[in-house]
């Protein structure tokens, strides 16, 4: 029998990855975890979070954060610090290749969560950090008094625009529809904010600015009328892409790059589970990161128990 | 070794950064900026291992007006590198530890 470093690799410390570690260790499976930032995920760049049952007052993401994990690190998982750059699943012991070594395991979880998506418009990437942001938490009180901009109509762009509203003079949220799809209690808290104005109907076509940002350039998609919004700040919230390119056809995908599993959150890979945001699947919060991550947990320790050593 | 990152901020900026000797990382982060706590570990362990061929220095942009200003900072955290007086590196946002390190050894 060759040897296996661990029975049980978990890529990615978000929510996800943070519990099925949390129950793989408690299983007493060989765990280690791997994550190439730092443990938390999305929930490191978020301000406030509302709709994690037991915390009534809120709880702030880093906080959350560092409470999961350490529960998890009491357990003795070892967090590795590095990315994952390929994988190999095919075979009862899969390697998992960081960026200097590789690591073998029975089984798989993936877990690598997802990131905020660019727009993709003329000059974004030149100024992205230069007034273009998609982290409010880090970079909001940058814009104190200043007039800023904001595209997306989904619960991070209503929530992170209020947020915004509280240091800026003027917040203009922009959305290509005629309604947002954010929760409506965001909607309504948003609309409490006296300094936003919402743009609907309304894309961003490109931004200008030379060492910093000037302006957006919007258009009206209903009457075709475009026009320059000079901004100092622009954030951009049109949803996430996954972090599974190093998962590249190793795994079935939907069109979109996200990972397919089952109900119990296996893939069509023996032994290779995902959990979280980096999976196909209607919702995308931190609840059902957690319980994805839980029942990845338990479908790779049924697993271990059918294989033999 | 547990030294910690130095501080450093508008008065010292000139004489620790721009006439080091050696390599400077500056990282430009604030107390409200959870990200900027979140990353500070990460900076830590590359300094345990970096820290005799870089000097690791940290900003806070609330209590220095001037530094960030200079440098454009709109975004934190912004981790800079300067190497003889002159920016050879910037990096922004939440980074993996082995990219930070590609680019420490790019610098080196």
């Amino acid at each position: 029998m060759q040897s296996v470093d661990y029975d049980l690799l978990i890529i990615g410390a978000g929510p996800a990855g943070l519990t099925a570690a949390l129950y793989a260790a408690r299983a007493r499976l060989r765990t280690a975890l791997i994550e190439k930032v730092t443990p938390g995920g999305q929930m490191v760049t978020t301000d406030r979070i509302e709709n994690y049952p037991g915390f009534p007052a809120g709880v702030s993401g880093p906080e959350l954060s560092r409470h999961m994990a350490s529960q998890v690190e009491d357990l003795g998982v070892p967090l590795i610090g590095d990315a994952a750059a390929s994988l190999e699943l095919a075979g009862a012991v899969k390697a998992v290749h960081l960026t200097d070594r590789r690591l073998s395991a029975r089984a798989v979880i993936v877990a690598s969560g997802a990131s905020p998506k660019r727009l993709g418009v003329p000059g974004e990437a030149e100024l992205f950090g230069k007034g273009i942001s998609s982290c409010a938490t880090c970079d909001g009180p940058f814009y104190n008094d200043k007039v800023v901009a904001a595209v997306g109509g989904g619960d991070t762009a209503v929530q992170e625009s209020a947020f915004l509203a509280r240091f800026a003079r003027k917040v203009y949220l922009i959305h290509r529809r005629d309604r947002f799809r954010a929760d409506r209690i965001l909607q309504e808290r948003l609309s409490a904010c006296k300094n936003v104005e919402i743009l609907w109907d309304t894309v961003v076509t490109g931004v200008r600015g030379l060492q910093k940002l000037e302006a957006v350039y919007l258009r009206q998609v209903k009457t075709g009328d475009t026009r320059e919004l000079p901004v100092e700040g622009f954030f951009v919230w049109v949803g996430i892409v996954p972090n599974a390119d190093f998962v590249a056809d190793q795994l079935p995908r939907d069109a979109w790059g996200f990972i397919l599993t089952d109900g119990q959150m296996a893939t069509s890979v023996p032994g290779v589970f995902a959990a979280g945001d980096v999976r196909h699947t209607p919702l995308r919060q931190i609840t059902t990161a957690v319980g994805d991550g839980a029942l990845a947990a338990h479908s790779a320790e049924h697993y271990l128990n059918s294989v033999p050593i | 070794m547990s030294e910690s990152v130095m501080e450093i901020g508008d008065s010292s900026f000139d004489a620790e950064v721009l006439k080091s000797e050696k390599p400077v990382l500056v990282d430009f982060w604030a107390p409200w900026c959870g990200p900027c706590r979140a990353i500070a570990p990460v900076i830590g362990e590359l300094m345990a291992t970096y820290g005799d061929r870089i000097k690791f220095t940290k900003c806070n942009v609330d209590d220095n007006p001037v530094t960030p200003g200079k440098f454009g900072i709109k975004a934190i955290p912004t981790l800079i590198f300067f190497k003889e007086g002159s920016v050879v590196e910037q990096v922004t946002g939440m980074v993996a530890k082995s990219k930070l390190e590609e680019t420490i050894k790019s610098i080196l």
